[in-house]
C-alpha cells in the first residue's frame, strides 16, 4: 500500500478482530487524505477518501470495541477490536475527525491544552510525569520467591535475628560434641575392657562430664536461640498484620466491590499467623539442620573420608525425592487454601444474611451449600495427603537403608582393620540424628510452601497498588469554597462503560438533585465526586483543583456522605456521631444530634449518648440510624454534602423526621443529592436528570416540568405510585419508625 | 411452526435492525438480548430498543420465520463475543497476574488474567474467565480439555 507524494500518516489503529469476531490481526489508518483499512477479511486495502458527511463512531460492547464509518445514508464499514486498544481507536477518531473538519473547512480544531497520558489519554496533573491510570495496571506477577520478600519486614530486626543465627550455630556445635565422645569412648576404655584392660575410672568421669557440659551448654544455648527468634518472629507476623491491614485501607472501593469479606478476613488474620509460626520454629528448625548437616559432614570427613562418602550417599536421594514431592505439595496447598476461603466465604455469605436464609426456610439449602463446601475442602486434603502420607515412611525406609549401607562398610573396614570400633560407633550415631534430622527437614517442603502460598495471598494485597493513588506532588487547599466542576467525565467499570462525558458546574452553597431510573449513573457519578473510584475519561475540579492532585484524606474531609443503609460501628452512639472528628467534645457531639433530630430519641435510650450499639446498630431502627448518620455528616462541618438516597429506606413519615434533619444540614453546603422520591428534592436548586450514563436534561423542578421531557415522565410515574402508596400508609396502624425499639 | 410474529424486522442501510411493532412505529437499532446466554443460550432472546425497552420477545428462535431467525442470528453473531477455550497454550506464571495463551473456536489469542477469582465458577464443569480488558472467556467442560491445559488451570482453582 503506498502513500500519495504529499500524504502523512495522523493515526493508526491495530485491530485484533475480524468482522465475524474472531482474533486476526487488522489496521486502520488515518492519513492526510483518507482513510485506510484492512482487516483480515480483505485482501487489500479499501480507502475512503474525506467528504461530507463521513462520520467515524466508537462503541463498546461486552469488552469489544466498533468503529463504524458511516455516510449520510449508509454504513460503509465497521471494524472490530477488543478493548485494550481502546485509546488508541479514541485517538483514530479524533484525529479523523479534525482531519476532516479541516479539509472541509480548511480550519483545524485547537488540540485539547490539557497535557495528556500517552498510553491511556487521562489527562495529566501539574507536577504529574507518571499516569496514575497506566501505572496503577501491573501485569506482571509476582516473583515466585515470594518468601525472600518478607525480607522487608525482617530488616528492622537484623540485629536479633543476627543474635539468633550465632546461637544457633554454637547450638549445633555443642550437640554434636556428645557422639564426638563416644568415639573415644568407645575406643580407650570399652573395647580395652573387653580385651582384659581394667577401666580407668578418670578417663571415663572425663568423657562423661564432657557429655554433660555439652549437653548442658546445648541446652542454655538453645533456650536463647528459641526465645530470641520466636520475640522477633512474633514481631514480624504483628508488622506484617498491621501492614497488610493499614494497606488494605487505602485501597480503593473498587477492590473492595470484587473482594469477599471472609477471604480478606483470613488472609489478614490466619495467613499472617502461618508465616509467624514457620518463621519462629519451622525456618528455625531447618536453619538449625543445615547448619548440622555441613558440621556433621566435616566432622566425618575429618574421621574416615571413605566412610563418610559411602555415609552420605543416600543425601542426593533423598534431596531429590524432597524435590519431586515439593511441586506436588505446593499445588496442594495452595488448593487447600483456597477451599478453606470457600468455607469461611459460605459462613460470610450466609451469617449477615440469616434474615433472609429464615424468612424464606433455606436453612437445609445452606446447610448443604455449608456441607458441599466442606466435602469439596474434604476432598482436596485427601488428594494432598495421598501424596503427603508416601513422603515421610519412604524418607524413613530411605534412613533405614541409609543406616544398612553404613553398617555394611563399617564392618568390612573393621574387619580390614581400616577403623576402629569407635569410629563406626561414633559414626552410627552422628548419622541417626542426620538422618532424623533429615526426616523432619523434609516437613520443611510443605510448610514452606505452606507459608509461600500464604506469604504470597498476603502480598497480593501489599502488591495491589490503589486505583485512587496518591498525588505525588499533592496540591493543598487551604479552604474549600464548595465548587464542583466534572468535565466530561467518564467511567468505566470493567467493560461496562457507566457514565459517559458527563459536564456540570456546581456553584458552592448550591443543592443540586441527581434524578434518573436506577442504573442511570447515580451512584457512580456520586461515588466518582467522593473519589471512592478515579474517573476513567475527563475530569473532576474542585475550587479549580483537580481532585486527583489533593490528597485523598484531605480531600475527603470536605466532603460529608450520608448513604442510604447508614452504618453504625461497634461503640456507643457518642463515638458514632464523632466517627469523623473523634477530638469533637460533649457539646459539639450534643449540638450535631440536636440538629440532626437525633437528640431526643437518643436521650429516650437507656444509657442516653453512652447506649452502646451493635455490630449493625441492630438496636436502632432505620430512621434513627440515618439521623445519627446525618449528625456524623454535621460534625465535621463539611463544604460539600453528598445525600445518597438518604431517605429511601424509610417510610414517609419518618422521612418528614429525616428531611427536618437533613434542611439543617444542607444549609450553606454544596450539596449534590440522589432520591428516588422526586418529593425529597424539591428543595434543591436543579435538577440533573441522568438516563443510561449521560445528562439529558437540567433544569428547575418547573422549567421540567414545562419541557415535558424525561424528568417529566419519570414525575407522573411517581405521583402515580405515591397516590397508591399513601393509601398503605393510612391503613398501617403505628410507624414502624419508633414503635419496633423496646 | 408457530404463528408468524406480530412485527417485521429488516436491516437498514447502516446495518442496524428495526423492528415495525404492530402500531406502525419503527425502531431503529433493534438489539436482540439473550437472557440466559451461558445456560440456555437459544431460549429466552428479547428485542430491545436503543434505550433497554423490551419490544419482543422470543421464546425460541426456531419459532421464528427464517428470514426473520437469520436476521437475529447474524446480529446475535455480530455483537456477542465470548471466546471459547479450547485449550492452554501456556501461562506466564501461576501468581497472578498472568498472561495466558490460548486457543479459542475464534483464534488464537492472549489473556491477562488479573485475579483468580475473576475464574468464575458457572453450573459445573463450566467456567468463565474475565480478562483484565473484561473480555468473557468460557470453558465449557474442563474436564474435556487436554492434559496440560488442565493441569495450567488446576493451579488457578
Amino acid at each position: 500500500m503506498a502513500l500519495a507524494e504529499d500524504e502523512r500518516l495522523l493515526a493508526w489503529l491495530a485491530i485484533d478482530l475480524d468482522a465475524s469476531l474472531r482474533f486476526a490481526p487488522g489496521m486502520i489508518i488515518v492519513t492526510s487524505e483518507r482513510l485506510l483499512a484492512m482487516s483480515a477479511d480483505d485482501t487489500q486495502w479499501q480507502a475512503w477518501n474525506y467528504r461530507r458527511g463521513l462520520t467515524l463512531a466508537r462503541r463498546d460492547h461486552a469488552g469489544v470495541g466498533t468503529l463504524e464509518l458511516c455516510d449520510a445514508s449508509s454504513l460503509l464499514g465497521h471494524w472490530r477490536y477488543t478493548l485494550g486498544s481502546d485509546v488508541a481507536a479514541g485517538r483514530l477518531v479524533d484525529h479523523f475527525a479534525r482531519q476532516l473538519s479541516f479539509r472541509l473547512t480548511g480550519e483545524i480544531p485547537a488540540v485539547s491544552a490539557l497535557a495528556l497520558c500517552p498510553n491511556c489519554e487521562t489527562p495529566l496533573l501539574a507536577g504529574q510525569e507518571e499516569c496514575p491510570v497506566c501505572s496503577k495496571e501491573i501485569h506482571e506477577p509476582p516473583s515466585t520467591w515470594t518468601l525472600l520478600r518478607l525480607g522487608r519486614f525482617a530488616r528492622p530486626y537484623r540485629g536479633q535475628l543476627l543474635a539468633g543465627f550465632l546461637l544457633s550455630l554454637l547450638t549445633t556445635a555443642a550437640t554434636l560434641v556428645a557422639p564426638y565422645l563416644t568415639m573415644p569412648l568407645m575406643d580407650n576404655v570399652l573395647i580395652p575392657y573387653q580385651n582384659g584392660k581394667a577401666i580407668d575410672p578418670g578417663l571415663v568421669a572425663l568423657y562423661l562430664s564432657g557429655l554433660l557440659g555439652s549437653s548442658l551448654v546445648a541446652w542454655v544455648l538453645g533456650w536463647g536461640r528459641t526465645y530470641i527468634l520466636a520475640l522477633v518472629s512474633e514481631r514480624i507476623g504483628a508488622d506484617l498484620r498491621t501492614t497488610t491491614y493499614e494497606h488494605l485501607l487505602k485501597l480503593s472501593q473498587e477492590y473492595f466491590g470484587g473482594k469477599r469479606t471472609g477471604d480478606l478476613m483470613a488472609r489478614i488474620g490466619s495467613e499472617t499467623d502461618r508465616i509467624n509460626i514457620f518463621i519462629s520454629l519451622h525456618l528455625l528448625d531447618f536453619a538449625t539442620d543445615v547448619l548440622m548437616i555441613v558440621m556433621t559432614t566435616a566432622i566425618l570427613v575429618s574421621i574416615d573420608p571413605w566412610l563418610a562418602a559411602v555415609t552420605l550417599l543416600p543425601l542426593p536421594i533423598i534431596a531429590w525425592l524432597i524435590h519431586v514431592v515439593r511441586e506436588r505439595l505446593r499445588t496442594g496447598f495452595e488448593r487447600v487454601d483456597r477451599v478453606w476461603a470457600e468455607v469461611t466465604n459460605v459462613l460470610a455469605d450466609t451469617i449477615p444474611g440469616i434474615r433472609v436464609v429464615k424468612a424464606f426456610a433455606q436453612e437445609q439449602r445452606e446447610a448443604a451449600r455449608f456441607r458441599a463446601a466442606n466435602a469439596h475442602n474434604l476432598d482436596v486434603n485427601d488428594r494432598v495427603n495421598k501424596v503427603w502420607s508416601l513422603f515421610s515412611p519412604t524418607v524413613t525406609l530411605l534412613t533405614e537403608l541409609g543406616l544398612l549401607i553404613v553398617w555394611a562398610f563399617g564392618i568390612w573396614q573393621i574387619a580390614k582393620d581400616q577403623i576402629t570400633v569407635g569410629v563406626l560407633t561414633a559414626f552410627l550415631a552422628y548419622i541417626s540424628r542426620f538422618y532424623l534430622r533429615l526426616d523432619s527437614m523434609s516437613r520443611i517442603v510443605s510448610v514452606t510452601q505452606k507459608a509461600a502460598a500464604g506469604a504470597k495471598r498476603i502480598f497480593d494485597i501489599l502488591d495491589h497498588v490503589s486505583s485512587v493513588p496518591e498525588p505525588i506532588n499533592p496540591v493543598h487547599l487551604p479552604s474549600v469554597s464548595g465548587r464542583i466542576e466534572l468535565r466530561s467525565v467518564g467511567f468505566r467499570y470493567g467493560t461496562r462503560s457507566v457514565t459517559r462525558d458527563i459536564s456540570i458546574v456546581i456553584e458552592p452553597g448550591e443543592m443540586v438533585g441527581l434524578v434518573g431510573h436506577s442504573g442511570s449513573g447515580k451512584s457512580t457519578l456520586v461515588n466518582l465526586i467522593s473519589r471512592f473510584y478515579d474517573v476513567t475519561e475527563g475530569a473532576i475540579l474542585i475550587d479549580g483543583v483537580d481532585v486527583r492532585s489533593i490528597p485523598v484524606a484531605e480531600y475527603r474531609k470536605n466532603i460529608g456522605l450520608v448513604l442510604q443503609e447508614p452504618f453504625l460501628f461497634f461503640g456507643t452512639i457518642a463515638e458514632n456521631i464523632a466517627y469523623g472528628r473523634p477530638t469533637a467534645t460533649r457539646c459539639e457531639i450534643i449540638a450535631a444530634a440536636r440538629a440532626a433530630h437525633a437528640h431526643e430519641f437518643i436521650l429516650r435510650l437507656p444509657h442516653g449518648y453512652d447506649s452502646l450499639v451493635g455490630e449493625r446498630g441492630q438496636a436502632l431502627s432505620g430512621g434513627e440510624r440515618q439521623r445519627i448518620s446525618i449528625a456524623r455528616a454535621l460534625l465535621i462541618d463539611p463544604p460539600i454534602l453528598i445525600l445518597d438516597e438518604a431517605t429511601s429506606s424509610v417510610d414517609t413519615t419518618t422521612e418528614k423526621e429525616i428531611q427536618k434533619a437533613l434542611d439543617n444540614l444542607v444549609r450553606g453546603r454544596t450539596t449534590i443529592a440522589i432520591a428516588h422520591r422526586l418529593s425529597t428534592l424539591r428543595d434543591a436548586n436543579r435538577l440533573v436528570v441522568l438516563d443510561r450514563g449521560r445528562i439529558v436534561e437540567a433544569g428547575s423542578h418547573d422549567e421540567l416540568m414545562a419541557r415535558e421531557g424525561h424528568y417529566y415522565r419519570l414525575y407522573q410515574a411517581q405521583a402515580r405510585n405515591v397516590d397508591t402508596e399513601d393509601q398503605l400508609h393510612t391503613l398501617r396502624v403505628d410507624p414502624k419508625d419508633e414503635g419496633d425499639r423496646e | 411452526m408457530m404463528d408468524p410474529p406480530p412485527y417485521r424486522l429488516c436491516r437498514n442501510a447502516f446495518g442496524r435492525l428495526e423492528c415495525t411493532g404492530t402500531d406502525g412505529e419503527v425502531h431503529e437499532g433493534v438489539v436482540p438480548v439473550r437472557a440466559f446466554p451461558i445456560t440456555a443460550p437459544e431460549h429466552g432472546i428479547a428485542l430491545v430498543d436503543p434505550h433497554g425497552r423490551e419490544l419482543a420477545w422470543i421464546d425460541q428462535l426456531s419459532d421464528l420465520p427464517d428470514d426473520f431467525r437469520i436476521l437475529v442470528e447474524t446480529e446475535l453473531a455480530r455483537r456477542e463475543f465470548m471466546p471459547e477455550i479450547r485449550r492452554i497454550v501456556s501461562v506466564s506464571s501461576f501468581a497472578t497476574p498472568s498472561t495466558w495463551e490460548v486457543q479459542t473456536d475464534r483464534g488464537s489469542a492472549h489473556l491477562i488474567l488479573k485475579g483468580e477469582e475473576d475464574i468464575r465458577r458457572l453450573t459445573a464443569p463450566a467456567l468463565l474467565i474475565a480478562d483484565s480488558h473484561g473480555i468473557h472467556y468460557l470453558i465449557r467442560d474442563r474436564h474435556a480439555l487436554d492434559q496440560q491445559s488442565r493441569r495450567f488451570l488446576d493451579r488457578f482453582l
